[in-house]
């Protein structure tokens, strides 16, 4: 009884009417990652107490234990969500045997709840690019075509859900990174609203725009899982002070009057025929379902990839000078001075893209050129995200989609990433404006690769996207594709 | 010397003394074994994130006030990004664009005469860890303890125009900080450094010369000997038809000299930009209000205080205010109104300070109070007991703590200042002492003190040797 291919909610009240153990369904999922984990290549780690961690929420549930509904569940983290003990390695060279001595806030909630951490999954070297080639540890593949990327930087999120080998993942998205692979893989990905998840031990890329986010296989467990994670930690003080509402248990089916913006800029030509007619499909069906459809025009979209790319850079040319190799991770093995350690570390530890990102990041701070850079891609920040909150007077969401193309093949873009930058435009601006956005699968390419729409809201209007995307993957019955 | 002038700017780092650190939980503790006041966030692990410790933000915002700076409601964090072994993130977080101070002024006395030295800036920032370069090992370890331990920059204006005017500044600020609780200003423990910029200019220019920075300056002495090694470098350049370079040099204390550690050319970028990983911290006006409502009286106002209302002396002035304990003692003995301001200031100032000098105690550890002290000063006031038997008595109380009352109960030393009484003892020693009478009314004027001594000796010394004299001087006056 393939357990694997459940969702989570599914699972949680099979676990509760006794119809399967914790430790049914994650051997369930063992023997599945036995099986395909050499195709897709999805985990990095894969933990070896998993079994222990089910029986132990099997005991407890037997005793009759109030557990939360997700206790019991196998999910699995992206490699730069720190695990105490485990190796957390960003798919770098540069951290590849570094445990850490602490738990982030996220693992904590999700250990307190009785989730069982399965593992930690590939990714683009410390979550930069949108393919998760760049990877020390070999690129992970797309579960509908091995050939194809799975997306990126939370690739081996995308790809460990739909392939079975996990129930949920955890990912996160710095401008694109758990909607792009949600998108490529057919599944759902929710960046949250900036501040709503704690960043505490998420090994930063961008610190003003790295949200961690679940990737799930259908909207039901994506609101779910949000529900455990959100939530005010002092331990980040750019964390919200909010109160969440228990997202999973209230999602509802109805956009009726939902008045939906349709931005003309995100349906240029940059977006492939296929991925657009699918798109308008779906914003066709929410107008037969009575949502008011509006066109609208961002403007300043054409601006965000530029200004998202100085930022990130920027910020990660100072994140990632920890990485010295004085106190943790790689170090070269022979140097002659101090700075012959430093030159040889770094050139040796980290990859090829982000040094480049790093250097591009260290110029655009440079002083003489700030002012042209980094506090001009601030400006176009500022505007970006007023132009949403104007945005939102008048419409409830922003639907585009998620990428202009399907998952493309492995190795395609190997010597022009900077097409492949320019590929993030619609998903950046979120990002930018530290909106919340969501990635859910509406339908197939000619190739039988899934596509994805984004839904869009104004700032911690999470429940509000949830609801839509449960109400089209109800309407549309969500994917018809076997995985594989 | 005399065709030049000097320009000198400082920057002072003082270490406050709050519990915990400033970004994380750990104590913030001197001393300790290396490596054992640290966690995952001071040693910069991936993944950690900085939580501005709020104290940190009201010692600084309180020396601003005392240092009558404009307080930012708004004051942003930023990095500074440099490499070295001690950082351990590569970044310090520290204020640019707006610290938490800016615009103020402090007065230092000099040359008798009181100057305003500008403060540009005061902001808050992590202090780096240490290295240790070790024999045993061969090779450089890292202590990571100092890690984020909280450091307000003051950074003064070009106003200081000598290494004389320098030290007061240090001195005055260093006053403020300890009347202010808020750093332990130990100079051994590198609890005050300071960068000491200096360029020189013709007399009666108004252009600014090339400066040069001297780093490593870590006690108040060493500024004062690195900016006179800097006057006369950069004279000695300039008599000889060289130019000044922008550079920033290190000060070698035991060699007495400086060295070039880096030249305007290969000067570090920081890259500063906006920390964002904090959010910018608002002070409100409430807020200031109340920090400045708890100001305690600075060490200006009181050593001006002294000055007028005592008549003390500058000297004197400045060295009860220099110690805000003893300042504390010397002002609730006032309150106490029980003997005069001068005697309060001559006995902390000698035998006090003479003690506390041999004993290295502080004015807190010493087993004295305003009560005690003044009932004891009192007693020698009234001549119940003499002066010598005054020090006396506060030997044993510094030794036992003891009251004073009951010291002089207890030890005999109370003083014979009864007129009828001592008027017997004077006519007794009189009578036997006829050929001093006489002596003394053909001029010997000694005779007199003899004939003191006499009464001294027979009372056994507790006599009130000043009223003795007076009987005796009006019985054969």
């Amino acid at each position: 009884m393939s357990l694997y291919k459940k969702s989570g909610a599914e699972l949680s009240k099979m676990l509760r009417r006794k119809e399967c153990s914790s430790v049914e369904i994650c051997k369930s999922i063992l023997q599945r990652i036995d099986f395909i984990e050499n195709k897709t290549n999805a985990y990095i780690t894969i933990c070896n107490d998993i079994l222990q961690q089910a029986e132990k929420v099997d005991n407890k549930l037997s005793a009759g234990e109030e557990l939360h509904p997700l206790a019991g569940i196998p999910i699995a983290l992206k490699d730069n969500i720190s695990t105490k003990g485990i190796r957390t390695t960003c798919a770098s060279k540069m951290l590849k045997d570094y445990i850490p001595p602490y738990d982030a806030y996220v693992t904590t909630k999700l250990k307190n709840a009785g989730v069982i951490i399965t593992g930690k999954l590939n990714m683009d070297e410390f979550a930069m690019g949108s393919s998760t080639e760049t990877s020390f540890f070999g690129k992970t593949s797309n579960p509908y075509n091995k050939d194809f990327v799975p997306g990126g930087s939370s690739g081996g999120c995308a790809a460990a859900v739909v392939s079975g080998e996990a129930i949920m993942s955890l990912g996160s998205d710095t401008g694109g990174s758990v909607r792009q692979p949600a998108a490529f893989c057919g599944a759902v990905g929710l960046k949250p609203t900036y501040g709503s998840v704690s960043r505490y031990g998420l090994i930063a890329f961008a610190s003003s725009l790295d949200q961690i986010g679940p990737i799930c296989r259908d909207v039901k467990d994506t609101a779910m899982l949000y529900s455990l994670i959100c939530g005010h930690d002092k331990m980040d003080a750019t964390s919200a002070f909010r109160e969440y509402t228990d997202f999973g248990s209230h999602l509802y089916n109805n956009v009726h009057g939902l008045r939906i913006g349709v931005p003309c800029e995100y349906f240029g030509n940059e977006i492939d025929d296929e991925v657009k007619e699918s798109v308008i499909q779906a914003i066709n069906l929410f107008k037969k379902y009575g949502a008011d459809i509006k066109s609208i025009s961002l403007p300043n979209t054409k601006y965000a990839v530029n200004a998202y790319y100085i930022i990130s850079s920027a910020e990660a040319s100072s994140n990632l000078a920890r990485y010295d190799g004085v106190r943790f991770g790689y170090r070269s093995e022979e140097y002659e001075s101090l700075s012959d350690m430093y030159a040889k570390t770094r050139s040796k530890g980290f990859g090829r893209e982000v040094k480049y990102r790093i250097m591009l990041g260290t110029f655009a701070l440079c002083s003489g050129y700030y002012d042209e850079y980094y506090q001009k891609a601030i400006n176009i920040r500022n505007a970006i995200r007023n132009e949403f909150i104007q945005c939102f007077t008048e419409c409830d969401v922003i639907i585009t989609p998620t990428y202009p193309s399907t998952a493309f093949r492995a190795y395609k873009h190997k010597n022009n990433v900077t097409k492949l930058y320019t590929n993030d435009f619609c998903t950046v601006p979120a990002s930018l404006a530290g909106i919340p956005a969501i990635s859910v699968p509406c339908g197939y390419s000619s190739e039988g690769l899934p596509i994805g729409m984004q839904i869009m809201g104004n700032h911690f209007s999470e429940e509000l996207l949830l609801n839509t995307a449960y109400t089209y993957e109800t309407l549309s019955g969500g994917l018809k594709n076997e995985r594989i | 010397m005399s065709e030049y002038e000097s320009i000198i700017g400082l920057e002072v780092h003082a270490e406050l003394n709050t519990k915990t650190k400033i970004y994380c939980d750990c104590p913030n503790l001197f001393g300790s074994l290396p490596n054992t006041n640290v966690c995952p966030i001071c040693m910069g692990f991936p993944g950690t994130l900085p939580v501005l410790n709020r104290r940190v933000v009201e010692y600084a915002a309180k020396v601003g006030l005392a240092m009558n700076c404009y307080i930012n409601n708004i004051s942003h964090h930023d990095r500074k990004n440099y490499f070295y072994p001690d950082l351990p993130k590569a970044y310090q977080i520290s204020q640019w664009n707006t610290p938490i101070c800016e615009n103020g002024f402090i007065d230092i006395v000099s040359d008798g005469r009181l100057k305003r030295i500008r403060i540009n800036r005061i902001h808050i920032e992590e202090d780096a860890g240490k290295l240790l370069h070790d024999s045993k090992y061969n090779d450089s370890l890292v202590d990571f303890n100092r890690c984020g331990v909280p450091l307000i920059e003051i950074v003064s204006e070009p106003d200081i125009r000598n290494s004389a005017e320098a030290k007061t500044y240090l001195e005055t600020i260093k006053m403020i900080l300890m009347y202010l609780g808020i750093s332990d200003c130990k100079m051994q423990e590198g609890s005050i450094r300071c960068d000491v910029n200096v360029s020189i200019r013709k007399k009666g220019s108004n252009k600014l010369g090339t400066r040069c920075e001297m780093k490593n300056v870590n006690s108040f002495s060493g500024a004062v000997r690195s900016i006179e090694y800097e006057i006369k470098r950069q004279i000695d350049i300039l008599k000889s038809g060289g130019t000044i370079k922008q550079e920033t040099r290190r000060w070698d204390d035991a060699k007495g000299k400086s060295f070039v550690m880096r030249t305007k050319e290969d000067a570090n970028d920081y890259r500063y930009f906006p920390e964002p990983d904090l959010l910018s911290t608002y002070i409100d006006k409430k807020e200031i209000e109340k920090y400045k409502s708890s100001l305690p009286e600075l060490p200006n106002a009181k050593i001006w205080r002294y000055i007028h209302d005592f008549g003390f002396s500058q000297v004197d002035s400045k060295l009860i205010a220099i110690d805000p304990e003893r300042a504390a003692l010397f002002d609730d003995s006032i309150n106490r109104m029980e003997c005069t301001p001068k005697s309060i200031c001559n006995w902390l100032l000698s035998d006090i300070a003479k003690f506390q000098n041999d004993t290295k105690l502080k004015i807190s550890e010493l087993p004295i109070t305003p009560k005690s002290l003044c009932s004891l000063i009192a007693e020698v006031e009234k001549g119940n007991i003499s002066n010598t038997a005054g020090k006396k008595v506060l030997s044993i109380m510094m030794k036992t703590g003891e009251d004073p009352l009951d010291i002089i109960d207890k030890s005999n030393m109370k003083q014979n200042s009864d007129a009828e009484s001592l008027k017997v003892l004077v006519e007794e020693i009189l009578m036997n002492n006829q050929k001093s009478i006489s002596d003394y009314k053909n001029g010997k004027t000694n005779a007199l003190g003899f004939i003191i001594g006499q009464c001294m000796k027979k009372s056994k010394g507790n006599a009130n040797p000043a009223m003795v004299r007076d009987i005796i001087l009006k019985i054969i006056g």
